[in-house]
């Protein structure tokens, strides 16, 4: 009788043991993993090693340039070595982690009849007219000729000439080193006309440390996809001045030019508006000597802040906004001259702030005002207008650098060189891709640092996307093809900048480790303790059991 | 010997004149550079106010936030750039006895929510998710223009936070909390964007210092109202509106800045000399290290005023008068030398031009409140002495002595024969 109730206790005892290692061994075995499973966050897989692969990118510029040699431009046993392709290329000193090499890529060749002719006409306009290829060469390449040194082409005291459509013309040179000399003269009209080290140091003049540029550098209008540019006119006493602008007219005609020119660099949009008793922030003040107002310069910058709350440029849209003002005074403070920092009125009457815009004073002719009754009607000179307008917003282009002796043509119908938006492209294609760069490898940094930040899917697909853009924009810069190579950067900005600003990326909020241990502690650890005691009993007692039948024995 | 003896002292000779060239060449290397550092290198400036604590009572907080607000307009920055955060509405809480006001000075003297206060994140939008998507720009692509901070690389960014606070956390809408690992984490995400060329990052809770201890970020200055332990107090109540107007670090600190015009040369560590001790009862504290500048090279105008560098245009493009294709000629564009310079110097002499300034604005103020009196008179008028009190804790402490003496001398068994 009690050896059967021993028996079933032991029995009893050995199911319970049996029991509580299943418990254990599914909470170990099943739960931990699937618990560990549902609570990280989740991250789609990103490229990290191509991305840290992006900051040692050794960026290759290549300019591709064509130079047809005239008869009489060089010796005629260097004529006979014609045609072959010599290839320059150099390292620009950047204190920047990306290494940028210049190359460009000569290919020299002889002159063909008609160009032979052209060349020897009697001024350089003219052999322009008479060169004008049938197709657009392609952005980026150049073509130079080199004329000869005698030639009457251009003025006795020039050695070269940059014409406003990707042509050059530079004089030869009768030397047994010839090619040598005319190579070097080349590079220098070429390095003019698409990238010097201080348009590229400009570009990427916000990702270099401080020390190497100065501040008067970074004139240059940041890069965006867009721009919206704002012309507005203030006038301030609507008692004295009925003010009247054609301004559709005028950008019809003045500014429309320019932005076709420039749309391959990104979208303009333009508006304009009047705005009725604004006033300047600053009083200016009286000179009897001319009987005028003037402002000087170091009120200037005060002038701006308080018209720019009215400007109502916040709400038009989220490119950049380029503010231009006209400012009629008022008839109290008429005529208003800004003086600059010898005490000279300036000729333009404006001024300009890099990366915001410009205002201009437009005083009305005292003329007007003789016997007529107030108002005033006021016909704006849209001419002289959009002349001051016009330059203001070209400062945000970088200025060329032109070598010494070298005459420089008047400009095209749209006004701007396409040689010079060549350059645009290439600042841009390389400040885009620092800045692509940047993106990505800072949401790397960041992934690693920050541990709570979930990645979907559709983040990641935008950072292969980045990555990807990045490189075939590389590519393609290297082998000389600028308008592709500045759309794939365009989409390297877009993508990164859209991985980095998704609003998903948050990280999660009130989730430090001890509110972790906060939370989880009140529901594990009341499950945990009997499994682990109940485990820790079985194991002594297994280890007792195992002793006692050598005790016995 | 003779040779040798020369040789060495041409030597030296030498050796003196190169080190004097490159010690001159060193110093004006190091001057350039010195030079550079005394400049920020900002072109423009943002503000993000934000006052934390709901509830009527918590009107201070309100207050606070609007006179920093109104500050900052003052000195230059304008709305677009500013973006303010006010937890609850007090200008048109139902217990407001002057609806459409919120004073900042007992006597309701200067109110501060003036004609065009912009609130751009008003009462429950106002949340620490909201608080952090504005820092890192991780928006939804709707939000309207004004509720972004569109910072970029060049921009110095003015952060004051107020409201309820702890060690390491302040309270949001009296529901969540933001910590200061969470804050700190969030200018880090901005560092790395290059979203702020420096910051200035101003709180006044209770034991604020412990909010700026975990940031990690480079350009960051940070200024508090009171240390860890500590607790910031409010300044003064107002008895017809009931609840106390503001706390004493804003209050000093909107003393301070009301005499800052756009062109002072105030540096920072004038601010850190704000509210002392015996004012504050609270010590404020500050934090420099992840700061590149000197604090004495930062101008106070560099984070609350926004003043731009300008350039007088000197050329123009020369454009053909009526007809459609436009004849321009470069020449002189490009041949003379461009625009010149325009180095921002303030301070010159045109104290006059900031008088007229001055007076302007006050001309155009006692317009709507015209009993108001100027800033600087009410601000440095003395406070009312209080009746004296004994302090309540020492009397109750004394009869419990005295008890305790008599039942020790008497003992307690003879409670029940004298009672």
């Amino acid at each position: 009788m009690a050896a059967a109730g021993a028996a079933a206790t032991h029995l009893e005892v050995a199911r319970g043991k049996r029991a509580a290692l299943f418990f254990a061994a599914v909470a170990i075995v099943l739960g931990l993993p699937l618990w560990w499973k549902t609570t990280e966050t989740y991250r789609a897989s990103l490229p990290y090693s191509q991305i840290s692969g992006l900051n040692a990118l050794q960026l290759r510029l290549m300019v591709p340039v064509t130079v047809v040699f005239t008869r009489e431009s060089v010796p005629l046993d260097d004529q006979e070595k014609l045609p072959f392709t010599v290839v320059h290329e150099r390292e620009i000193p950047l204190k920047y982690k990306m290494k940028i090499k210049c190359r460009f890529q000569k290919a020299y060749r002889r002159a063909l009849d008609h160009e032979e002719e052209a060349l020897s006409s009697g001024s350089v306009q003219e052999a322009e007219a008479m060169l004008d290829e049938p197709q657009e060469q392609a952005e980026g390449s150049l073509t130079v000729y080199v004329i000869s040194e005698h030639s009457s082409l251009l003025p006795q005291d020039m050695m070269s000439y940059i014409g406003p459509k990707r042509t050059a013309v530079v004089r030869g040179i009768m030397h047994r080193e010839a090619f040598n000399i005319i190579g070097r003269r080349i590079v220098q009209v070429a390095q003019a006309m698409s990238l010097t080290e201080d348009v590229l140091a400009a570009a990427l003049a916000d990702h270099l440390p401080e020390d190497k540029w100065s501040a008067e550098k970074r004139r240059p209008l940041k890069s965006s996809l867009g721009y919206e540019i704002t012309f507005s006119l203030l006038n301030p006493d609507p008692k004295s001045h009925d003010v009247y602008w054609d301004i559709e007219g005028a950008v019809r005609r003045y500014v429309q030019p320019f932005l076709n020119a420039l749309g391959a660099a990104g979208n303009f949009s333009v508006d304009s508006q009047i705005l009725y008793y604004a006033m300047l922030g600053v009083n200016p003040r009286f000179d009897s000597a001319s009987s005028s107002y003037y402002l000087d310069m170091h009120s200037l910058p005060h002038v701006i802040n308080p018209v720019e709350s009215r400007l109502g440029s916040s709400a038009a849209s989220l490119y950049p906004v380029l503010n231009f003002l006209l400012y009629v005074p008022e008839l109290a403070h008429s005529p208003l001259y800004i003086q600059d920092k010898d005490g000279a009125p300036v000729a333009t009457n404006a001024f300009h702030s890099p990366r915001w815009g410009g205002i201009m004073v437009y005083n009305v002719d005292s003329k007007t005002y003789n016997a007529s009754v107030l108002p005033v009607r006021v016909e704006v000179d849209m001419v002289r207008v959009m002349e001051v307008f016009l330059a203001q917003l070209l400062f945000g282009i970088a200025q060329p650098q032109l070598p010494p002796k070298c005459l420089l043509s008047g400009p095209t119908s749209e006004g701007l060189m396409t040689w010079e938006l060549d350059r645009l492209l290439w600042a841009r294609s390389v400040e885009n891709l620092a800045t692509a760069t940047t993106t990505l490898t800072s949401l790397a940094q960041l992934l690693g640092k920050i541990s709570n930040i979930v990645i979907k899917d559709d983040v990641a697909s935008e950072v292969y996307k980045a990555v990807a853009a990045v490189q075939k924009s590389a590519e393609e810069l290297a082998s000389g093809h600028l308008a592709s190579a500045f759309v794939a950067s365009q989409e390297a900005v877009t993508s990164s900048e859209l991985a980095f600003f998704d609003p998903s990326l948050l990280h999660l909020l009130y989730f430090p480790d001890d509110q972790k241990f906060a939370i989880y502690i009140p529901l594990f650890l009341p499950m945990a303790v009997p499994i682990l005691l109940s485990l820790v009993k079985i194991f002594l007692e297994t280890r007792k059991s195992w002793r006692k039948p050598e005790k016995t024995d | 010997m003779a040779v040798t003896d020369s040789l060495s002292r041409a030597a030296t000779v030498l050796a003196t004149v190169l080190l004097l060239s490159f010690g001159s060449v060193a110093a004006s290397h190091i001057e350039d550079q010195a030079e550079q550092f005394f400049r920020s290198g900002h072109t423009n400036n943002w503000a993000v106010l934000v006052c934390t604590s709901r509830f009527w009572f918590n009107y201070r907080h309100v207050a606070n936030t609007l006179s920093v607000y109104r500050s900052v307009k003052r000195l230059g920055i304008p709305d677009s750039h500013i973006v303010l955060m006010l937890a609850d509405d007090m200008a048109c809480n139902p217990r407001n006895p002057k609806p459409a006001t919120v004073f900042s000075h007992k006597n309701m003297e200067l109110n501060v929510y003036g004609d065009d206060v912009e609130v751009d994140y008003r009462s429950y939008e106002v949340t620490v998710e909201n608080f952090l998507r504005v820092l890192t720009g991780r928006i939804p692509p709707s939000t309207p223009r004004s509720k972004r901070l569109l910072s970029d690389d060049r921009s110095n960014i003015l952060i004051y936070m107020t409201g309820h606070g702890g060690n390491g956390f302040l309270k949001f809408q009296d529901s969540e909390e933001i910590t200061n690992i969470e804050l700190a984490d969030a200018f880090e995400q901005m560092w790395q964007k290059r979203r702020y060329n420096e910051l200035l990052f101003i709180i006044d809770t209770c034991q604020g210092a412990s909010m700026y201890e975990r940031f990690y970020s480079p350009n960051i200055m940070a200024l508090a109202s009171s240390q860890v332990g500590e607790d910031s107090l409010s300044h003064q109540p107002d008895p017809a509106i009931g609840v106390h107007l503001m706390d004493r670090y804003t209050f000093y600190v909107l003393e301070f800045l009301e005499e800052i015009n756009p062109a002072s040369q105030t540096n920072m560590n004038d601010l850190f000399q704000v509210c002392p001790k015996s004012l504050c009862v609270s010590t404020p504290g500050h934090r420099t290290d992840l700061f590149q500048r000197d604090p004495k090279n930062v101008l106070i105008t560099d984070f609350f005023g926004s003043v731009r560098k300008v350039e007088i245009t000197t050329e123009t493009i020369k454009l053909q008068q009526d007809s459609e294709i436009m004849e321009s000629s470069f020449k002189c564009f490009f041949e003379l030398s461009f625009s010149k310079q325009v180095i921002l110097t303030i301070g010159l002499p045109s104290y006059f031009c900031y008088k007229e300034d001055q007076m302007d604005e006050k001309l155009m103020e006692p317009l709507k409140y015209a009993e108001q009196l100027p800033v600087a008179q009410i601000i440095h008028q003395k406070p009312k002495l209080k009746d004296w009190h004994p302090p309540g804790g020492f009397i109750l402490g004394l009869w419990a002595l005295i008890i305790m003496v008599f039942f020790k001398t008497y003992g307690i068994k003879h409670m029940k024969f004298i009672f």
